[in-house]
Order: structure tokens, then C-alpha cells, then sequence
């Protein structure tokens, strides 16, 4: 079974080669771009099929090959309940954006090189906006440095417990080590300090490559937080669970005021992003049943919500060639389906009961509630900021009178957008009817700290 | 009658082979008629490298233990054998990559000759087994490279370069020489193990005398390497050569002075281990500072690949510092990688400056990657290895001479050997941003056109490219049988 896994790796890489080796023109790149990225969506629901919920502990579908033996270094993949959601919603996300840059016709073949294998480097820089090169570059340093800071930490670990495999059952108490591996997430994530990258890059994309920035890339930093920090630094994690914590509040109610205060589209959903990924280090950090398994299913969510919203504001910009809101307005009238998908999901954004992200945000501060009452009335207070800035968003479009921008010439949605966004959206609705295929399939039994315990060795 | 030490001549058949080559294409420089000279250069130069190739692969696989060849003059062992394979396998690519260079072709065959003469020199050098053998190596190599950097006279710079290089790489072999006479003088020994011997048995550990002479050996063979504070000539010249001649000295010379410290340091000197560990960390502290921090603001890509390769060298300071078996794995696997990055960095901007007639700087880089794919491909790739991300070898070795001075336990130097790597991603990833990120209509660039329109596609430099991309990627996946390559090869030495 351990194929399946490893396919899931290589094929968008072989893909991306074929897209950048052989001069094809934009459609049949962009053609072959989306037959991959479908193909990795049929090999998921393949995994889905497969994976057995009900097996505690252990990883699945993996698969392992001695890479180099004398520091006892091996490829090694596999996935756990959780990291199964993760994927799923990787390859979701990654069709909706290479569907959203095929129908909104980018023109050349790089593009969907790019998309496929997520160099977002080369992404950023060569298709965004004019800030792009320093935009570019912010992002890069910043997440380079952590990555090396992690190297580092990874080659101290692995020397001194004699492997590199993250299934073995090591743990280790060393502080410093911790700080290495969380500084890397930190930044990817990013966590409250860290995000000076954060609204640059996500302003400066093009829509699709926000999409998976904000969806998926900052989602691998959580799973980061809850595969390695908790699960073999379970003393480190104690020591520093507290300043964690409030960071993540300040992240929360900062990242919400901004959003809140941005003066257009992107700047509200990529502010937004940093209060959504506090909330969910609230519940990674709760290391509770609750917690755990609201982040997991919180993640899922945000990566729905905020690909949908950077691709409909790039849907917006395209029309208006703005996305401030001074000049937009209005766009309701006449546009039926914009509005739709646009209302539906900034409604699901603001954690309205009985949608998905309320369920998550729900378990999540029942979760850290346990760990202090402080949290979860700073995790309420943020919800309700939620509201407002989400709120503001859609009247700020679609209401009030036309804006400067905003000609009758500006068509509604057109099918090929449609194709890109509805299906995030029928996942979120879906998940909306049933959270419970996520938060009860994650960990074995739905015990997720038990779990996380009897995997991994001591929780914290 | 003097007597006749035996002679190992198949030991010595790569640095003959590369010696025959030199004298073909040095008579055909003399008898052949001029249209026939580049051809019949190259052929010859080629042939001596395969030749040189093939044989050390052959001394590496039937040599499992050390060997004296001549006296304990020369040694035969897999050590060396693995570092003639890198150099031969250097010299095979420049030769692809000279090919096409527009040159004025009275000399052609001569910068072959001279080629080939380097590179035999080099082949010996790694071979040193005493003090003698390993001058004669040094000055075998530095006098053809002299003459290398300053043969295209045409080109601006080129003869400062030669002459630069000849002043001081003249005063880092003399202070390399009073070194050597200063070890004799305290041991009264020449051969690297008798040396070693010495010191054990007359107690000269610390002795003045030796410890100078230790000093000055490492100061000139950190000239060769271009480590700092002995760099600084590497930009200069580096700039003004033939730019196939500039990809040789990164690679091949760099691999010669590296291997070529490691031996001596590890055979002559082991009980001095506590100095020159201490000695060559500070060395490559200091030239992964200078080489990144100058290389931040240079504008034309040769002088900032010179730049990173003075980090470069401080980044393979740090496993022969670390002075440990992983160590010595770690530098010989990752100048595998690096060599074939070296190579083929340069006969990219090569290409790119035959194409405009005009040195390369980051400016009309631009647009390179989608004009040109496999090259701006190619590049890329060869910046990544640089910068040590995967999927490159560079990425294995960074790992390896980190793992290796984590060992010896120096965590700080694999702090500073981070934060180095940190810095220096943003001079690598600038070359790939301007190939992809800025259109060449921004910069008003006007190719100069050389006489006959646009330079024909150039299949030698293409097949170089190739080969140095296959051979960067490829050490990242077959990792395994390069490392144990190179366990057996260090085994060589005594660990």
C-alpha cells in the first residue's frame, strides 16, 4: 500500500517536469496541470478507501527505503488519521487553484509548473503583482531561516538519538532543540511575531498561489506543531506552554484588529489567516482530546475558507482591477451568483452555528477552556471580531452603492471560476452536515491525546 | 651506484597519462597546421582526462590498502584515487566546455596542453606522500594555471589576472616551502608518516620549530584553497580568467588544496590535532564570513561565485576541522557535488557570455531561464546545490560536514555554518531570480550580435551542463554507494 503514499508525492513532480521540460503551449500545460492535479485527488479518495480508522496508532500506507545508512538516514512516508485530512486538503486546494489558473487563462506554461510543485518562490516572483520581488524575497528569507534553524536542530537530534526517523519512540526534553523546531513553524505559520512576511506575499500573488500559501503551506507548520513539538518534546512543550498560549492570543486579537482596520480584500483574508492559525495553535497547544481534534478540523476549514476567498477575490480584482474597498461596492446587483458564493463563504469565515468552522472553533475553545478560562474568552472575543471583519468584507463588496470601479460592464462569475471555487465550498458544507468525519477520524478512537500518548510515548 | 627504489608506474598512470596528453598537444601545436590545432588539442586533452578518469577508477578499486609507490614519496591509496577521479572527471567537462570559446587560435592548442598539465599536476599532488613530492605538485599545477588565466590576451583582465595570481600564489608557495623546511628542520624527516613518527618518538609535540612550520604549511595550502584571509586574489582572478579556466580552479584546485590538507594534517601531524582543529575552524569561520558577506553585494556573477567559493571553502573547512572519520566522508563526498556544480556554474556564464560578447552580471542574466531552458534549468539547480537545498548533493554534504562537526562537538560551527548557509541563499537565489523573475525588455538589454548572428547551439557545452546536472541531482539520490565510495576512500587515512 506503501505506493499510494509515495505516489502522492511524485506524481505532481513528474508533472511539474513535463510542464517545465517540454515547450508546450498554455492549454496543454494548463490541460495537463489539472489531469494531475485530478489524478492526485482520485489517488486521496484511493488512500481514503484504504486507510483503516479504526487501527490505533501507527502510521499507514508507508513506506521505507534506506537513503543513507551510516547516519541512519531513510525515506520513510506514511500517514496517521490526521495527516490524511491534511492531504485531502492539500490536493483540493491544489485543483481549485490550477483550475482557477486554467479557466482565468494565464497565459504560458510556467504557471502550472509552478502550482504543481509549489516552488513558491519562483511562483510569487514571476506572476504577482508589482511589490513582487520584495515581496518575494521577505518570504523566502523569513521561512528559509527557519527551515535552516530546523536543519540544524535536526542534525543535532537525529546524531544524538542515533536515528532520523520520526517513528521511533524517542523523546527529548532539550529546550533548545524545541525552539529550533517551533521557530521553523513559527514562521511558517506564522505565529504573532513572525508574520512581517505575511501581508506582502499574500498581497502580492496572483489569487491562486495565495490560495495554496494560506490554505495548505501554512497548515504543514500546524501539523509540524503537533507531530514533532508535542510529540517528542513533551517537557519543553509544559515549559512553554504558557507563552505560546498568550502569543497565539495576541496573534488571535492582533490578526483580527488588522483585518478588521485592512483596506482591501486580500488584506482582510491574509489577516485573518494569522488570527485563524492563533486559534488554531489554541487548540494544538491545549494537548486535550477537544483541542486536538477541533485544530485538526479548524485547519481543514481555514484551508477551504481562505482558498476560496483569495480566489474569489482574484475573481473581484479581475473585474474591478482593484481591491480596495474605497473603490469597490455594489457588486451584488446583477450578480447573482457572485454574491452567492461570496455571502456563503464569508458566512462560513465568521463561524456561523451549525457551519463547519463553528464546529471547530467550538471544540477549540472547549479544549483550551481546560488550560485557563483567559483563552477561550480571548478565543470568543475573537470570534466575534470574526463577525465584524467578515461582515465588513462582504457589505463592503457587495452592498452599499457602486463603487468607482465597479462598472456594469463586470460580468458575474463564469463557469470556469465556478468550477474552481464550488467545490471548496460543497467540502465546507459537507463538513458542515458532518464534522464528525474529521474530528472523529483522526486520532484512533477518538481519543486524540491517548493516541497522541500511545503513539508517540508520554503526552505532555 | 645509487640505489633504484621500485617504481608502482601504474599508481603514477593517471598523472602520465595526462603528461602524454600534454605532449601530443603540444606537438600539435608545433607541427600541426593551424585549422587543425583546436580540434586536435582537445582531442588529445580529452583523451588524457578520460585516461586519467579511468585509471584512477581502476587504482581506487585495486588499491584496499595504502601503498608507497616511490619511497614513501608518493602514496597509492583510495584516498588519492577518489580525488584524481573528481579532478580527471573536472577536467573531461572543462574541456567540453573550452571547446567553442572564441579565442585566438595561435594558442589553442597550448591552453590545452596546459590543461591537461594542470591537471596531471593536481592528479599528483593528491598523491603527495612528503614534503618534496608535495610542493613539486603545487608548483606543477599553479605554474599551468598561471599561464592558463592570463593565455586569452584579448580579454580584459586576463593578464592582471595571471600576474595577480602568480605574485601571490608565489608568496604562498614560499611561505609553504620555509613551512616544509621549518617541519624538516625540527624532525629532520620529509615523509608525512615519518613526520608524524617523529614528533612520537622525540617528543616534539609543541616544539616551536614544528608548530610554525605547521602553521605556514596551512597558510599556503589556504592560499591554494582560497581560504580566508588568504583570498585575496580569488575575486581578481577569478573575474579576469577564461571563464572555462575559472570553473577548473573552483573545482579542481579547490579539490587538490582540500584533500591535499586533510592528508598532511591527518598523517604528518595527528598529535597537533588540538592546534590546527582550532586553526582551521577559525579559517573557515573567517572565509564564510568574508565570502558571503562580499559576495552580497556583487553585481557581475563571476566575482560573486568567486566570493561564494572562498564560503564554499570555509564550508569544507569545516569537516576537515571537525578531524573525524564522518569528517573526511563528508569532504570527499561533497566534492563530488561541488565540483560538478563549479564546473557547470561557470560554462553556464560561459554560454551566457558568448552569447552577448560582454561580462555576465546579474543585469542581462535576465530572462535567461525561459530563453535558454536546459541551461537556465541547469543553473538553477547548480544555485540550489550551492546553497545547499535539495534535491542536490549539496544538500547531503552540507548535512554530512554539519553531521561531522556536531561529532567532534562543535555545535557552535554548525550554528555559524547555518547562518552562513542563511546569508548565503540570498546571493544564490538572486541569480535565479534574475534568470526567471525579470523580463529582459525591463533592462533595455542589447545582445551585442557577434559576427554571424546568434551563436550556434553549442553541443559540447550542453553535454558539460548536462553531465554536472546529472552528477549534482544524481549524488542526492545515490547517496549511499557515494558515501560508502568515500568511507573507503577516508579509511585510507589513519582515523
Amino acid at each position: 500500500m506503501g505506493w499510494l503514499t509515495t505516489a502522492l508525492i511524485l506524481v505532481p513532480l513528474g508533472g511539474a517536469l513535463l510542464v517545465w521540460v517540454f515547450p508546450w503551449d498554455a492549454f496543454t500545460a494548463g490541460s495537463i496541470a489539472l489531469l494531475v492535479a485530478l489524478a492526485e485527488v482520485g489517488l486521496w479518495i484511493e488512500a481514503l478507501v484504504r486507510f483503516n480508522f479504526d487501527q490505533s496508532g501507527g502510521l499507514q500506507l508507508d513506506q521505507q527505503t534506506s537513503w543513507f545508512s551510516d547516519l541512519h538516514v531513510s525515506y520513510h512516508v506514511g500517514m496517521y488519521g490526521f495527516s490524511l485530512w491534511l492531504v485531502g486538503l492539500t490536493v483540493v486546494v491544489q485543483a481549485a487553484a490550477i483550475a482557477y489558473a486554467f479557466w482565468s487563462g494565464r497565459t504560458g506554461a510556467r504557471a502550472y509548473f509552478g502550482l504543481m510543485l509549489l516552488p513558491l518562490y519562483v511562483l510569487i516572483g514571476v506572476w504577482g503583482g508589482p511589490g513582487r520581488l520584495g515581496a518575494t524575497i521577505k518570504f523566502v528569507i523569513y521561512t528559509m531561516a527557519g527551515s535552516l534553524l530546523m536543519l540544524a536542530a535536526v542534525i543535532v537530534l537525529g546524531l544524538s538519538q542515533g536515528t532520523f526517523d520520526l517513528t521511533a519512540s524517542w523523546q527529548s526534553s532539550s529546550d533548545w532543540l524545541f525552539l529550533g523546531f517551533v521557530a521553523a513553524f513559527a514562521v511558517k505559520a506564522p505565529l504573532f511575531p513572525l508574520h512581517a512576511w505575511l501581508p506582502d506575499a499574500y498581497r502580492e500573488s496572483p489569487p491562486e498561489v495565495s490560495a495554496v500559501l494560506s490554505g495548505v503551506v501554512s497548515k504543514a507548520a500546524i501539523y509540524g506543531f503537533i507531530r514533532i513539538a508535542i510529540t517528542k518534546f513533551p517537557e519543553p512543550t509544559k515549559d512553554f506552554r504558557t507563552v505560546t498560549l498568550v502569543l497565539a492570543a495576541i496573534g488571535l486579537v492582533y490578526g483580527s484588529l488588522l483585518a478588521f482596520r485592512a483596506p482591501d480584500i486580500r488584506g482582510v483574508i491574509a489577516y485573518s489567516s494569522l488570527a485563524q492559525l492563533g486559534l488554531i495553535t489554541f487548540g494544538v497547544f491545549a494537548v486535550n482530546d477537544l483541542g486536538l481534534n477541533g485544530a485538526v478540523l479548524q485547519m481543514v476549514n481555514h484551508g477551504l475558507i481562505s482558498a476560496s476567498l483569495f480566489l474569489l477575490a482574484g475573481g473581484i480584482e479581475r473585474r474591478a482591477a482593484t481591491g480596495e474597498f474605497s473603490r469597490l461596492g455594489g457588486f451584488a446587483r446583477g450578480r447573482p451568483l457572485l454574491a452567492t458564493v461570496l455571502m456563503t463563504a464569508g458566512i462560513i469565515a465568521l463561524a456561523v452555528p451549525g457551519s463547519s468552522a463553528f464546529a471547530g472553533e467550538f471544540e477549540i475553545l472547549a479544549g483550551v477552556f481546560t488550560r485557563g478560562w483567559g483563552y477561550a474568552v480571548v478565543g470568543a472575543v475573537g470570534m466575534v471580531l470574526a463577525a465584524m471583519y467578515a461582515l465588513r468584507l462582504i457589505s463592503a463588496v457587495l452592498h452599499r452603492e457602486p463603487g468607482p470601479s465597479v462598472t456594469p460592464e463586470a460580468l458575474d462569475l463564469r463557469p470556469g471560476e465556478l468550477g474552481a471555487i464550488v467545490p471548496l465550498l460543497a467540502c465546507l458544507l459537507a463538513l458542515s452536515v458532518w464534522p464528525a468525519a474529521i474530528t472523529e477520524r483522526s486520532f484512533a478512537h477518538d481519543r486524540a491525546r491517548t493516541d497522541v500518548s500511545k503513539q508517540f510515548g508520554r503526552a505532555p | 651506484m645509487i640505489p633504484r627504489p621500485h617504481v608502482d608506474w601504474f599508481a603514477l598512470a593517471p598523472e602520465l597519462f595526462l603528461l602524454g596528453a600534454m605532449g601530443f598537444a603540444l606537438m600539435g601545436a608545433v607541427l600541426l597546421p593551424r585549422r587543425f590545432r583546436r580540434d586536435f588539442g582537445a582531442l588529445a586533452a580529452a583523451v588524457g582526462f578520460a585516461g586519467a578518469f579511468v585509471f584512477a577508477i581502476l587504482i581506487y578499486v585495486h588499491t584496499p590498502d595504502v601503498h608507497s609507490v616511490i619511497a614513501d614519496s608518493v602514496r597509492r591509496d583510495r584516498f588519492g584515487a577518489l580525488a584524481q577521479v573528481i579532478i580527471a572527471g573536472a577536467g573531461l567537462l572543462t574541456v567540453g566546455v573550452s571547446y567553442s570559446e572564441r579565442m585566438r587560435d595561435e594558442h589553442i592548442a597550448e591552453y590545452y596542453a596546459l590543461l591537461a598539465a594542470a591537471g596531471g599536476g593536481m592528479c599528483f599532488l593528491v598523491t603527495a606522500g612528503n614534503l618534496m613530492t608535495l610542493f613539486l605538485g603545487l608548483e606543477w599545477f599553479s605554474i599551468s594555471l598561471y599561464i592558463l588565466c592570463a593565455i586569452d590576451r584579448e580579454l580584459e583582465g586576463s593578464l592582471e589576472a595571471g600576474l595577480k595570481y602568480l605574485i601571490i600564489g608565489g608568496v604562498g608557495s614560499a611561505v609553504l616551502l620555509f613551512g616544509s623546511a621549518l617541519v624538516y628542520g625540527a624532525t629532520g624527516e620529509l615523509a608525512f608518516n615519518r613526520i608524524a613518527d617523529a614528533v612520537g618518538s622525540q617528543h616534539l609535540t609543541g616544539d616551536a620549530l614544528l608548530v610554525t612550520g605547521l602553521a605556514m604549511i596551512i597558510v599556503g595550502l589556504g592560499f591554494k584553497a582560497s581560504a580566508a584571509p588568504f583570498h585575496m586574489w580569488t575575486p581578481d582572478v577569478y573575474e579576469g580568467a577564461p571563464t572555462p579556466v575559472t570553473g577548473f580552479m573552483a573545482a579542481a584546485t579547490k579539490t587538490a588544496a582540500l584533500v591535499l590538507a586533510l592528508r598532511v594534517l591527518r598523517t604528518a601531524f595527528p598529535q597537533e590535532a588540538h592546534l590546527w582543529t582550532i586553526a582551521l575552524a577559525a579559517i573557515a569561520c573567517a572565509s564564510l564570513a568574508i565570502g558571503n558577506l562580499a559576495a552580497l553585494v556583487q553585481r557581475s556573477v563571476k566575482r560573486m561565485l568567486a566570493y561564494s567559493s572562498i564560503s564554499q571553502a570555509g564550508f569544507m573547512l569545516i569537516p576537515i576541522a571537525s578531524d573525524n572519520a564522518i569528517g573526511g566522508r563528508a569532504l570527499l563526498y561533497y566534492l563530488i557535488p561541488y565540483s560538478a556544480m563549479s564546473v557547470g556554474a561557470f560554462a553556464v556564464i560561459t554560454a551566457r557570455e558568448r552569447e552577448l560578447a560582454a561580462p555576465v552580471t546579474l543585469d542581462n542574466l535576465a530572462g535567461m531561464g525561459w530563453e535558454r531552458p536546459l541551461l537556465g534549468v541547469s543553473m538553477c539547480t547548480f544555485m540550489f546545490g550551492f546553497a545547499g537545498l535539495p534535491p542536490t548533493g549539496g544538500f547531503v554534504g552540507k548535512f554530512y560536514a554539519f553531521s561531522a562537526a556536531y561529532r567532534h562537538g562543535w555545535t557552535w560551527l554548525v550554528i555559524v555554518g547555518v547562518v552562513a548557509t542563511a546569508v548565503s541563499l540570498y546571493y544564490y537565489l538572486a541569480v535565479v531570480r534574475a534568470m526567471y523573475m525579470r523580463p529582459a525588455a525591463e533592462l533595455q538589454l542589447t545582445p551585442t550580435p557577434v559576427a554571424g548572428g546568434s551563436p550556434p547551439r553549442d553541443a559540447l557545452l550542453q553535454t558539460s551542463v548536462v553531465l554536472a546536472l546529472g552528477v549534482t541531482v544524481g549524488s542526492f539520490i545515490a547517496v549511499q554507494p557515494l558515501i560508502h565510495v568515500a568511507k573507503l576512500a577516508a579509511g585510507a587515512l589513519p582515523f
